[in-house]
């Protein structure tokens, strides 16, 4: 598991400023489907067929099942696809050329795709992703890291925010921890 | 078809520029009060966390909008970046009428005699600029008192020996602790510290009209769904519109002070709504835009009598950005303590606000307000997993059995900590963006490192299983704190407006906003921004009303 990754003392107080710092407007100016070239599958917006379970895969692993539902599940990859066509435009080509990256660096080593590989293969990997050890052009000057924060960031996001951006499906985050959602006129909406 | 001449124009609809509408137009000026934004409502915001003021991955809730607004930041190594008005480091000041009033946490600290006394009280600190503020807090206890009684505020002062003297108590009782702050209490109390209900800007009892918090949980950071939260947009401003005197023009876009051949600055210029520029004329120029936003306009008004902008005469508009960097520490405990009494934050301590040793001010501890599912996905020990199956058990374990002691560290101003114009990059309208630099003074971090000690020593008190610190921010300051751009002074070589706001280099423009705090505190400075709108237009309208028409 990645219980051995080391951070820094700050790294959390940045949380609500994530994918801040990284990005310039460069990104923004991309239209809606640009680059979007392979088969989608019926339903989703920005993803093709093959990053969608690519997705899955990655959202599974930042929130994995237990007794309570995983990234899969909980509908992850639809608040990634959701967002990457609304809010997170500008994260197009990062996440393009970082899930493109991604399938490549799996298939020169292990000559098969990221969501077929082994739990423990795909955790490594992403852990290598998270320190930058990937290799690959598409890795270097800091974009492996950069790339997985973003990923991780919006899997959080996806799988603790509100329902309404895609993820979280039926509440399923605030039933684990004991939160009272939705909020029912005449029920709990004010609480005292 | 041009706009009738006023007697005067404020930029900005926030804490100081609401205030100010309301204090003039009472007096019977003639007022223009341009907002950016909009007036924000409940068909757009509600409870979601990823839209909210306080976590703004999906964008700003209040506003700036990411489409439209972009800054440049300068970082570390002299290269730069453009960011977008939901990037944390675009240190966005919300865009709606009442600005961040109508959704921020809503403490109403007055700060201490100290703060408008820090050279004084501590000397000089090597390179910082820290000055005494040129009026004192004897001279503005008058305006807390308005702002707290006029605006609303719940509170005890009795109950904090640190205060400053008051005249008269806060309008309404203070809030019940939630089950955090009474776990906190005792364990203060054992420490021989002197915990308080925070004083807020929040109706604890019906109050001038509008209803009794109902205590939820989406509070700080979201707009209140039953208007029991005070700020500008549900007070000041309403009371200016009903004067008659005052006319509120949202979705305007203040973009420079009109100069006449003589230097004389006439009134501003402006995108409306429908993005048609225009001229709106007035005796007096009153802007309260920000501390980002304010230097931004003087900056972006140049002309031959201000080749360098206005009031920029001696390079002083824009200098000494500060916040606050927030400091403090996390506890884990055995037991359950979140019980969804929002907004969280209910008990502090002012016994490290001032007078700490080998530290240069200080600043207050808190409770912090709650940390909803999402934000508490950032709050791990120091080295814990940011991903995976401990971090998703993490949640699951602790959400509800977290306490947060933090609070803001009083910066030191610090010259080079600045907003300038870019060069090249213009937003939406074409208008050259805030360019950001700086980074805070190498005693913050001291302080930050004091403060985080404290409140570890707190948790451990009050009985925690594991706990751990988190230290304050080194680099550039700013945020919804943000302050000290314009500041004021006696001197106009090194400072922007005079003890009342008036630019120096003019007669008639104004500043009434948190640019004009010479330091800013360690206290979240909103009531002290409001303060400062009634100290500013009460002397206008003095002045006015004695015949003075500031030319």
């Amino acid at each position: 598991m990645n219980d051995g990754i080391k951070l820094s003392r700050k790294d959390f107080l940045k949380i609500a400023a994530l994918g801040a710092g990284a990005l310039s407007l460069t990104t923004g100016g991309l239209s809606l489907f640009e680059g979007c070239t392979a088969s989608r599958r019926p339903g989703t917006m920005f993803f093709s067929e093959d990053e969608i379970k690519l997705t899955e895969a990655i959202a599974e692993q930042i929130v994995p099942a237990d007794d309570w539902p995983g990234g899969r599940d909980a509908g992850v990859a639809n608040f990634l696809d959701t967002q990457l066509i609304g809010s997170y435009r500008r994260f197009q080509q990062d996440y393009q050329k970082g899930l493109a990256g991604l399938e490549k660096s799996c298939a020169d080593k292990y000559h098969r795709k990221f969501e077929d590989l082994a739990w423990e293969t795909q955790t490594a990997i992403l852990q290598d992703m998270e320190t930058g050890r990937l290799d690959g052009d598409v890795w270097k000057n800091g974009f492996s890291e950069y790339f997985f924060e973003l990923l991780r960031a919006h899997c959080l996001q996806g799988y603790y925010g509100s329902p309404r951006h895609g993820g979280n499906k039926n509440y399923i985050s605030y039933k684990m921890i004991g939160l009272d959602e939705p909020q029912i006129v005449g029920e709990n909406r004010s609480g005292i | 078809m041009s706009n009738r001449h006023v007697n005067a124009v404020i930029v900005g609809a926030g804490a100081g520029g609401g205030v100010a509408a309301k204090e003039l137009s009472e007096a019977g000026l003639s007022v223009v009060l341009m907002e950016r934004g909009d007036w924000a409502s409940y068909d757009v915001h509600n409870n979601d966390e990823l839209l909210s003021q306080r976590t703004t991955v999906l964008g700003n809730a209040f506003g700036p909008d990411d489409e439209r607004y972009r800054r440049v930041v300068v970082n570390d190594d002299g290269s730069t970046k453009v960011v977008v008005a939901s990037e944390n480091d675009y240190n966005n000041v919300a865009a709606c009428v009442g600005s961040g009033t109508v959704s921020y946490g809503a403490m109403a600290w007055r700060f201490m005699r100290e703060d408008f006394r820090m050279k004084t009280t501590y000397g000089h600190i090597e390179g910082s600029t820290l000055a005494d503020w040129p009026i004192s807090y004897e001279e503005l206890e008058h305006c807390y008192e308005k702002a707290e009684w006029e605006i609303g505020v719940a509170g005890d002062a009795a109950q904090n020996p640190f205060a400053a003297p008051r005249n008269k108590p806060y309008p309404m009782p203070p809030f019940a602790y939630n089950k955090e702050a009474k776990i906190l209490e005792s364990s203060m109390r054992r420490l021989g510290l002197h915990p308080f209900p925070i004083p807020m800007l929040r109706n604890s009892i019906s109050y001038n009209g509008r209803a009794a918090c109902v205590r939820r949980r989406s509070c700080c950071g979201f707009a209140c769904p039953i208007n029991a939260k005070s700020g500008t947009h549900n007070t000041a401003i309403p009371a200016a519109l009903s004067t008659g005197n005052c006319e509120l023009r949202t979705n305007c876009i203040v973009n420079e002070l009109v100069t006449d051949g003589n230097g004389r600055i006439t009134g501003i210029s402006y995108f409306d709504k429908d993005e048609r520029k225009q001229v709106q004329s007035a005796d007096i120029i009153i802007i309260s835009a920000s501390a980002t936003e304010t230097p931004r306009l003087l900056l972006n008004s140049k002309s031959k009598h201000y080749p360098n902008g206005v009031g920029n005469r001696y390079d002083w508009v824009g200098r000494n950005l500060q916040g606050h960097a927030y400091t403090g520490a996390f506890g884990l405990f055995e037991d359950d303590i979140f019980d969804d009494v929002g907004p969280g934050a209910t008990i502090a301590v002012s016994d490290f606000s001032h007078h700490n040793p080998g530290i240069v001010g200080g600043g207050i501890l808190a409770n912090e307000f709650t940390r909803l599912p999402y934000f508490f996905t950032g709050i791990r020990p120091t080295g814990f997993p940011k991903w995976g199956k401990s971090h998703k058990e993490f949640q699951r374990k602790y959400f509800r059995k977290n306490v947060q002691v933090v609070g803001p560290i009083q910066e030191m101003p610090f010259f080079d900590s600045r907003v300038q114009i870019d060069p090249s990059v213009k937003d939406y309208w074409g208008i050259p963006v805030v360019r950001l630099s700086g980074h805070r003074h190498p005693k913050d971090v001291k302080g930050c490192e004091f403060l985080s000690s404290k409140a570890e020593i707190i948790l451990k008190e009050a009985g925690a299983s594991y706990t751990w610190q988190s230290i304050g921010g080194k680099g550039l300051s700013g945020g919804q704190h943000q302050a000290g751009t314009c500041r004021m002074g006696d001197d106009p070589r090194t400072s922007v407006a005079d003890k009342y706001g008036r630019v120096h280099e003019t007669p008639n423009v104004f500043v009434a906003d948190a640019s004009l705090h010479v330091t800013n505190g360690g206290f979240n400075p909103a009531l002290t921004i409001m303060a400062l709108g009634y100290w500013v237009a009460g002397h206008i309208a003095a002045e006015w009303q004695k015949g003075n028409r500031f030319t």
